[in-house]
């Protein structure tokens, strides 16, 4: 079978080059290896209830008519219009330190009155920093990549303030450990405190309908349980791919969102073939084959209430001590920081369950290290449903060696819950009918991401180039995150390597 | 397809990568970028529309012939000979 294009995986950035390529009559196909599509941006059901995987919020909300924005050019780059979206804003967020607490919302000026009220000493430097970050272009490929955290410094003096700023930023998301690069954390700063959060009613699903319904009618085919097992080269150009299954298909256009590493994987040997110059921007695939496989991962802790918990806040970043770390940890989690979420606060017309979804940073080595066996569901502990007894007691400290991975589960989960309430939210404990959680090993095995690293790999191919003609990185390896993000690299990678190349080369009809 | 036919062909396209902007009072002679909000990526899609309409190729040399209504109806009367308006 012969098509114009072939593109692995059918996440955001799939669907979204889908779409371009099916919209100007390319023959193309979307492969993914799941019996579900989204990727890293999925759902699932859980004892009759829908949980959505990933991103808690769409970041980037601009409203209807907003010019320039990225979620306005993904709008008209699709042809969708802001409704068909259906998106409600967040309430708020908290920012939430020991010694300091900060909120935001979906108006960039309450930050800045709450750097002002909290920082008083630091708000011109904040100014200062605002505009750098507005004047900079963060879409200029070509700009040399620079630490957020040098620049940050040279405005902001104190570290609290810095690393409360840098904090929601780096958990949504950074793939690089302590620092960002400047372009990066620009595009988060913008996507998250001058643009905002906001939610359809029916959560990432609702999206992922949109955009598999308009792809389908544009002609585009989809086909699910298709895993790649080998992209297929002649010389130094892409020529197809061959399935799990055996099957071979042929086209001259392959885009993968599998992610740098997982890629280069699939098109060996040709990708050391091509990589003798260790340049990232002329052959980052070579480079990616040596340890770039991303260091962060998470767990996530999702706990069915029968009540909603007592705050209105939509989404918390926490940290239990002042000095923020962004770390791979030693231990399997860090619970001592992360991201609450609460679904229900987003201004929906219509309730939904109401959840407490905590994000810790996660050890995928030391998850992956533990034996499984059997059932691997964790449960509410019985101390929280004696609701007389109070939860004072948090788990004991077992020795790591005894955990299989369902253990290693309950007591994770029961130390995430623990590190969050009462210290940034009312106690919800003896509110909790039901559990899941996802670790490390979960991404892996849905997604096929490598170290289940959600922000993939730290070495980002900007261009999407890969060395190898015909094949075209997409997704966050490219450099864009979140569901908007991954969209637009889908975009733009379609654009540029299949739509615009062709349009250059080929006559008309 | 005359003058008037190109110029509603383009239109006709904008309308589809732009819904939301006024076309109406179009001054035909100002850049459309100054009047209405497109960018590069738009650009690309008027020109992927003219080639998947109407079968005409604008190589990117040329895309600053596109720059207002008058300069694309000039630049594509010869390439439109014989073709009639999509609506």
């Amino acid at each position: 079978m012969r098509y114009d294009a072939i593109i692995i995986g059918a996440g955001m950035s799939g669907l979204a080059a889908g779409i371009r390529l099916a919209m100007f009559e390319k023959r193309v196909v979307i492969l993914e290896k799941h019996y579900v599509w989204g990727g890293l941006n999925s759902f699932y059901q859980f004892q009759g209830r829908q949980i959505d995987v990933g991103l808690h919020a769409m970041t980037n909300y601009v409203k209807r008519g907003a010019r320039g924005k990225p979620l306005s050019r993904l709008l008209k780059q699709l042809r969708l219009r802001h409704e068909q979206l259906d998106l409600h804003e967040q309430s708020f967020s908290l920012i939430s330190f020991p010694s300091a607490r900060m909120r935001f919302d979906n108006d960039f000026e309450t930050l800045r009155s709450e750097v002002r009220r909290a920082f008083p000493h630091e708000i011109e430097g904040f100014d200062a920093l605002t505009r750098e970050i507005t004047n900079f272009n963060e879409l200029d490929l070509d700009a040399p990549q620079v630490s957020a955290r040098e620049i940050v410094q040279r405005h902001l003096r104190e570290p609290l303030l810095q690393d409360m700023l840098f904090c929601p930023l780096m958990f949504y998301g950074s793939a690089r450990e302590h620092d960002m690069d400047w372009d990066q954390f620009v595009v988060m700063w913008k996507s998250i405190y001058m643009e905002g959060f906001a939610r359809p009613q029916q959560g990432v699903r609702h999206v992922l309908s949109l955009l598999t319904n308009r792809y389908r009618e544009l002609g585009g085919e989809l086909r699910l349980r298709a895993g790649v097992k080998r992209i297929l080269t002649r010389e130094n150009d892409a020529v197809g791919v061959e399935l799990d299954s055996g099957e071979v298909i042929e086209a001259d256009n392959i885009l993968s969102s599998a992610g740098l590493v997982e890629t280069a994987r699939l098109s060996e040997p040709a990708a050391s073939a091509a990589g003798l110059v260790p340049l990232q921007a002329v052959n980052p695939i070579a480079h990616a084959m040596g340890s770039e496989t991303g260091k962060l991962s998470f767990t996530e802790t999702i706990s069915v209430l029968d009540a909603p918990p007592q705050t209105d806040a939509t989404i918390i970043f926490f940290s239990n001590r002042d000095r923020f770390e962004y770390r791979c940890p030693d231990d399997l989690c860090d619970v001592d920081s992360g991201v609450i979420c609460m679904p229900q606060n987003f201004k929906l017309p219509k309730p939904i369950d109401p959840l407490v979804r905590i994000t810790n940073i996660a050890n995928f080595a030391k998850w992956a290290a533990l034996s499984s066996s059997g059932d691997s569901g964790v449960t509410v502990p019985k101390a929280w449903r004696d609701s007389s007894s109070g939860v004072r007691h948090p788990a004991p400290e077992p020795r790591i060696s005894n955990l299989g991975y369902r253990g290693a589960k309950q007591h994770w989960y029961e130390r995430s819950v623990a590190a969050v309430t009462p210290a940034h939210l009312p106690d919800f404990r003896t509110r909790v009918q039901l559990v899941d959680m996802f670790t490390p090993r979960t991404i892996k095995h849905f997604t096929g991401h490598e170290g289940g690293a959600v922000y993939g790999s730290p070495r980002k191919s900007r261009t999407g180039e890969t060395g190898i003609k015909g094949l075209t990185i997409m997704g966050t390896d490219q450099g864009f995150l979140g569901i908007i993000g991954a969209a637009l690299s889908g975009i733009s990678m379609a654009n540029r390597w299949v739509l615009k190349e062709q349009a250059v080369s080929e006559p008309a009809a | 397809m005359n003058d008037s036919d190109i110029k509603n062909a383009i239109i006709g396209i904008i309308s589809d990568i732009a819904p939301d902007e006024d076309l109406s009072n179009l001054d035909p002679a100002l850049r459309l970028r100054e009047q209405i909000d497109l960018d590069s990526m738009d650009f690309l899609d008027i020109v992927m529309e003219l080639r998947k309409r109407y079968g005409v190729n604008v190589p990117d040399t040329d895309y600053m012939q596109l720059a207002t209504l008058d300069s694309c109806v000039n630049y594509l009367r010869d390439k439109m000979v014989g073709k009639a308006l999509k609506v």
